[in-house]
């Protein structure tokens, strides 16, 4: 047997925590700004420590002023520092979209390829516990939209080691989103310095019969839902996007000329979201293969409500996919019910507005 | 430091930003154009307080800032004509100005964009151990913008080697600060973030060096930013090659006025009355700057266009 790296059992945010301190150890050029970037719930544990071990000039508290630090992280990636620069929710760096993408995304272009942006700009996004409509969204697409960022997604803590210091490493500005229900899942992480490319998805589980495409938090209801189809004789093919921009579509397309079919889950909303542009490509790169139209899931044309007494469907699930599988496939009734009713079994009573047991892994 | 050598430089701005608006209408000068002709003391005074190595960050408005800095003219010129040799290969137009080699860093066009860009430049110039001071010049409506207070409050905190220059021309576009700002000192905002601030005659030359110099002083000393206001005014429209007055935004008498105010006449009768510069020896400067700009003008008129492949290069590193 080959020798494997040494690797341990770790969360989703020992593997984020793990790549900052290695990517510090390694570059002095590597530094931390956020608010309350080594306060003491450190940017939910993925932090901790670190402005201790590397000091406050290195783990630089900001103001809540998010434009304003977002041009000082890019003046100072122009001068050669690898800035990290972390927002506790997605919604706060809309103040800092101006920057994003006016500076960040264009400095290279329009210098002619003279002036670099090697910034990082770490994105929680989530849901449940009521957090709303102003702290659970899943903006990827809007960034995704913008020529010049690269946008990742990672879904196993394997992945968001490799790819944050790839990220880190990246002579680009890259937005590396995090779902919170994954800071806590568990999976397997080598040890030391590697990288995941920032170009590449990835077939988690081969599949003759359908293709389901999400990331991050959706790519484990693709996962829940791959298991239960392959109990009704349906071998689904599981692809972890993992990268929004530059979008990589050829693998997907090539699975598609296998399975003729195609199911697409969105973190976020289903217009205008990462799958329609998954389903897009595919279409135009294989449209002879294709056996039924693909299907997007993703979230409905309205905001994220509170209660739990909404969030009923709002989110799509394992569930979700099993059916829209079903409506390619044209399989009957029976099948699909027993699908559900072990997908029932899996999940169990599980509150819908927190992260049940399934999603802590180890993946 | 010579009020010769910034004269020199001043009219060397009027004179390029002068055959601009002259040859604009042949319609070979493809993109905006925005003219800083009368506000040239504010761009060479505080240029010729810097260090090359100083990094200066500057708006829609630069080509004065960037020839100012040091910034190559024909590689200026070739930009706004949309061709291959421009500073930006032609992707960037009059707007985006600059040359690293001259530490013109930076030109962007949305106002008050550039200033915590400059700011960013001092955090990492600390970081790494040099004594570069970095420099936004700014025009009066960016202190209305929140990354003005954001990079000044950011700033002071660190104590971070920043001046921010703003170029006071009275007006954003047609609109008058009085419509847009309460009558309160514009230095006041910088002083409510403990931010020293100076308010000086944007027209000469030698009190905005003075005053910049010692704000460079101070930063690089470690004693943080400083805020610069200079008065001035735009003669001609705000983006174009033209004049305005008529459209009514503003009144002749104020143009006048402040026209008989030029910097670069003003400079000139300085020298003369000191005997620092004769009739002769000033109409020789201008032939040898004019035949410099149209040496620039001649390459960036004959330089070829970028091809439309080199459209997608560049998009990442």
């Amino acid at each position: 047997m080959r020798d494997q790296p040494a690797s341990r059992v770790a969360s989703f945010a020992e593997a984020v925590r793990e790549a900052l301190t290695i990517a510090m150890e390694r570059d002095p050029a590597v530094f931390l700004m956020g608010e309350g970037i080594a306060d003491p719930a450190s940017f939910f544990g993925t932090t901790k420590g670190l402005g201790e071990r590397f000091g406050a000039d290195r783990a630089v508290e900001i103001p809540v002023a998010e434009n304003g630090m977002m041009g000082v992280a890019i003046g100072a990636a122009l001068m050669g520092q690898r800035p990290v620069l972390s927002f506790h929710r997605i919604e706060f760096v809309l103040l800092a979209i101006e920057q994003l993408f006016n500076n960040a995304a264009k400095c290279h272009y329009v210098s002619n390829g003279r002036h670099h942006v090697p910034l990082v700009v770490r994105l929680i996004i989530g849901r449940g516990w009521g957090q709303g409509p102003e702290h659970s969204q899943s903006l990827e697409s809007v960034f995704g939209h913008v020529p010049g960022l690269k946008v990742v997604m990672p879904t196993l803590p394997h992945d968001a080691k490799g790819m944050l210091l790839a990220a880190i490493e990246d002579d680009n500005p890259v937005v590396f989103i995090e779902h919170r229900w994954l800071h806590s899942t568990q999976g397997r992480l080598p040890d030391g310095h590697y990288t995941v490319p920032l170009s590449e998805s990835v077939v988690r589980r081969p599949g003759r019969d359908i293709t389901l495409v999400g990331t991050a938090q959706a790519h484990l209801e693709c996962m829940r839902a791959a298991e239960v189809l392959d109990r009704i004789g349906v071998s689904a093919e599981v692809i972890d996007l993992r990268v929004v921009r530059p979008l990589d579509a050829g693998p997907i397309a090539e699975s598609v000329r296998e399975t003729g079919h195609l199911v697409t889950v969105d973190t976020g909303w289903r217009t205008y979201g990462v799958g329609a542009e998954v389903c897009a490509r595919v279409t135009e790169a294989a449209w002879g293969a294709l056996k039924s139209a693909p299907v997007r899931l993703g979230l409905p044309d309205h905001p994220t409500p509170s209660s739990r007494g909404m969030v009923p469907g709002f989110y799509p699930d394992a569930a979700g996919v099993v059916v829209a599988a079903a409506r390619c496939l044209s399989l009957g009734d029976d099948k699909v019910a027993a699908a559900q009713g072990r997908l029932r079994e899996m999940i169990g009573d599980q509150p819908i507005d927190t992260p049940d047991a399934f999603f802590k892994g180890p993946f | 430091m010579s009020l010769r050598s910034f004269y020199e430089d001043m009219l060397f701005i009027r004179l390029a930003e002068e055959t601009i608006a002259r040859r604009y209408a042949e319609q070979e000068m493809r993109c905006p154009v925005h003219l800083s002709v009368g506000q040239e003391a504010v761009a060479v005074g505080a240029c010729r307080a810097l260090r090359r190595t100083d990094k200066l960050f500057s708006t829609h408005r630069c080509h004065a800032h960037y020839l100012a800095k040091g910034g190559d003219l024909k590689a200026m010129m070739a930009e706004i004509y949309g061709k291959a040799a421009g500073c930006c290969g032609g992707r960037g137009g009059s707007m985006h100005l600059f040359d690293p080699a001259a530490g013109m860093e930076l030109s962007v066009p949305i106002v008050g964009s550039s200033i915590p860009l400059a700011v960013g430049a001092a955090l990492a110039a600390r970081q790494r151990g040099r004594d570069d001071v970095a420099v936004p010049i700014v025009g009066d409506a960016a202190v209305e913008e929140g990354v003005f207070h954001e990079s000044l409050n950011f700033a002071r905190h660190h104590r971070l080697p920043v001046v921010v220059v703003c170029e006071n021309n009275l007006f954003s576009i047609y609109t008058p600060l009085a419509d847009r700002q309460p009558g309160r000192p514009l230095a006041d905002l910088a002083r409510a973030h403990d931010v020293p601030a100076v308010h000086g005659d944007g027209n000469d030359v030698m009190a905005v060096h003075d005053a910049t110099a010692e704000a460079v002083d101070r930063a690089r000393r470690g004693d943080g930013p400083t805020f610069l206001v200079f008065d001035t005014y735009r003669w001609r429209e705000h983006c174009g090659p033209n004049y305005d007055n008529h459209l009514g935004y503003r009144t002749e008498e104020e143009f006048e006025a402040w026209r008989r105010r030029c910097p670069v006449a003003a400079a000139r009768r300085a020298l003369i009355a000191d005997g620092a510069l004769t009739e002769d020896e000033d109409g020789a400067l201008t032939e040898t700057l004019a035949a410099r700009i149209d040496a620039a003008f001649a390459f960036a008129v004959e330089a070829p266009l970028p091809t439309p492949e080199t459209a997608e290069t560049h998009v990442y590193a």
